[in-house]
């Protein structure tokens, strides 16, 4: 009994040590996550601290790419400034996700935008999305009135999807736009998101608002947007407009101007619950616009930049800016 | 309170039925997506790249593993790339792939491979070394030759746990061929990874069709097992 007993007992041993250090890197994590800038209380930034936001507690959210999490960063450090406890949760996934974290109160805000909440939460055809970004704003803003949601004021900078290319090809065809890809466009084969393929503000409203026709589409995960355009698979890339690689004159990619608005853009709003909303006060939805007043399109391509290509981390980038654009002091 | 949500769960159920059987306008509006041609379609797409994948991962691990379990060596390689071949990222490997052969079939065929072939090599080699010594013994003793004695005494007589195996990869690779349309091959995962254009009711088309299908694969594996068994040990099983 006893000897057909000790290998058992080592498993066991050995589950609860894996058990035990899993343990310590999941908390760990959470450690690191809570961990934003330490900024002095009263700083004597832009950002003045108020004593009445002490012990009020918000977690702010993003979904899980590099421009969300910056803002994030961005809009958690400022709200510490402002005297807020702050915690982060800057993995949300998917809008999906996102919204449901917002809804059950796991979350009390995170960066959405307009044109992302009218098509994927409110069921509006792409092309019905108004390309004013307060007029955006605003039917979110009232889309969302039952749900105990409150919008903030857009950005400044837009992001949308465009179709894009190397310089080389650009210069190769001669095009500037995306009109000007008739007559070319049944020789150049175009990769995107799998769902760009059934979409109208995509695939489907290339091929239908400019009558042009493609020699192949390919789905692709989107992480690999640039891999495809360098590795010469891809002609054109769905790219982002505020792409890290997008930034500055001497690019290796450009963008083509959608001349037919076929993309929809997107400025960010932030998504506050009615809840966090009451209880923070004025400051949390003064702070958030205060420091994203800043945000265009450069900027957060610069900032997406530093995250995604010279591989920084989006906390310390997040500090640079508030601390660059004087919102809180060095 | 559990009525209503069981109501609902059918009600999605109800959907994602509808979808496979009739087309209907995507989500985002301006084209029809769903319904028996497009699912046919993507149905079609995932069955042969699995099969191929499939083929491949056994035609490189039984030669392997059937090789180093009759010279008895190799225990560790064929367990520790067993286990460590489980714990790859697919999604992973496909962008590290892309430097090399970009996306598309050959990209997933060299991930599903990868993913293919640690069980079918554990279990050829277990099963082999599980073959009886003396029943080895005793057809070296007739005279066969050790080529021979792979083919015709080893192999047939560790079926059963070569067939486990292929039959755990193949789940894997069905599974796992839902991610390819992020390499430009659309397949079945189509409907689940564009959640957007789909919605909720093509999410679940999808996951109700990759199951049917791991079935369907399941159910023909099972019977190539059945011939494959060598009768004595079949006979063996039933009594």
């Amino acid at each position: 009994m006893r000897a057909t007993n000790k290998p058992l007992r080592a498993l066991l041993a050995a589950f609860a040590v894996m058990a035990l250090a899993l343990f310590a890197v999941a908390c760990g994590d959470d450690d690191s996550d809570g961990a934003t800038e330490t900024t002095d209380a009263g700083a004597s930034g832009q950002i003045e601290s108020n004593p009445d936001n002490s012990g009020t507690s918000l977690t702010i959210g993003s979904k899980n790419f590099t421009e969300q999490i910056v803002l994030g960063e961005i809009f958690a450090q400022a709200l510490e400034a402002a005297g807020y406890d702050v915690k982060t949760d800057l993995n949300l996934g998917s809008e999906q996700i996102a919204l449901r974290s917002l809804k059950s109160g796991d979350v009390d805000g995170y960066p959405e935008y307009t044109s992302t909440a009218l098509t994927s939460f409110f069921d509006l055809p792409a092309e019905e999305v108004p390309s004013d970004a307060q007029e955006a704003a605003d039917q979110a803003s009232s889309e969302f009135e039952g749900d105990d949601v409150v919008v903030f004021e857009p950005t400044p900078f837009v992001s949308a999807n465009a179709v894009g290319l190397t310089r080389e090809t650009a210069e190769e065809l001669d095009v500037e736009t995306i009109s000007d890809l008739e007559g070319v466009s049944q020789d150049l084969t175009l990769f995107g998101s799998p769902e760009c393929r059934q979409r109208v503000d995509c695939l489907v409203g290339l091929e239908e608002n400019y009558g042009l026709e493609f020699a192949e589409f390919n789905p692709v995960d989107i992480g690999l947007r640039y891999e495809v355009l360098d590795k010469g698979q891809a002609d054109l890339s769905i790219l982002f407009t505020t792409d890290a690689q997008l930034a500055g004159e001497d690019s290796d990619y450009v963008i083509l101007e959608d001349d037919q608005e076929v993309f929809p853009a997107g400025n960010v709003i932030f998504l506050a619950s009615g809840q966090s909303v009451e209880e923070a006060g004025p400051d949390y939805q003064d702070t958030i616009e205060l420091v994203q007043s800043g945000l265009t399109e450069e900027v957060m391509q610069e900032l997406n930049a530093r995250v995604d290509l010279d591989k920084e981390d989006p906390a310390d980038v997040a500090d640079d800016y508030l601390v660059e654009t004087g919102y809180i002091q060095g | 309170m559990i009525e209503i949500s069981l109501l609902a769960t059918l009600g999605i159920f109800g959907e994602a039925i509808d979808f496979i059987f009739s087309q209907q306008e995507a989500v985002t509006g301006g084209v029809q997506v769903g319904g028996i041609a497009q699912v046919l379609e993507l149905t079609w797409t995932h069955f042969w790249l699995s099969v191929l994948a499939l083929l491949v991962s056994v035609l490189i691990a039984v030669p392997v593993a059937a090789y180093l379990g009759h010279r008895g060596t190799g225990e560790f390689l064929a367990v520790a790339i067993g286990n460590a071949g489980r714990a790859i990222p697919e999604l992973a490997l496909i962008a590290l792939l892309v430097a090399y052969v970009g996306v598309g079939t050959v990209n997933l065929l060299i991930v599903l491979v990868i993913l293919g072939v640690p069980p079918i090599l554990t279990n050829t080699f277990v099963g082999i070394r599980q073959v009886d010594r003396a029943t080895v013994q005793a057809a070296r003793g007739v005279g066969l030759t050790e080529g021979e004695i792979m083919r015709r005494v080893e192999l047939p007589l560790a079926v059963p746990t070569i067939m486990s195996g292929v039959r755990t990869s193949m789940i894997n690779i069905v599974a796992t061929a839902t991610i390819a349309p992020l390499a430009a091959v659309l397949t079945l995962g189509d409907f689940i990874l564009s959640r957007n254009v789909y919605g909720d009711a093509g999410v679940l088309a999808g996951a109700i069709l990759v199951a049917l299908l791991a079935l369907a694969f399941e159910g023909t594996l099972a019977l190539i097992q059945r011939l494959l068994t060598p009768k004595g040990l079949r006979l063996a099983d039933d009594s």
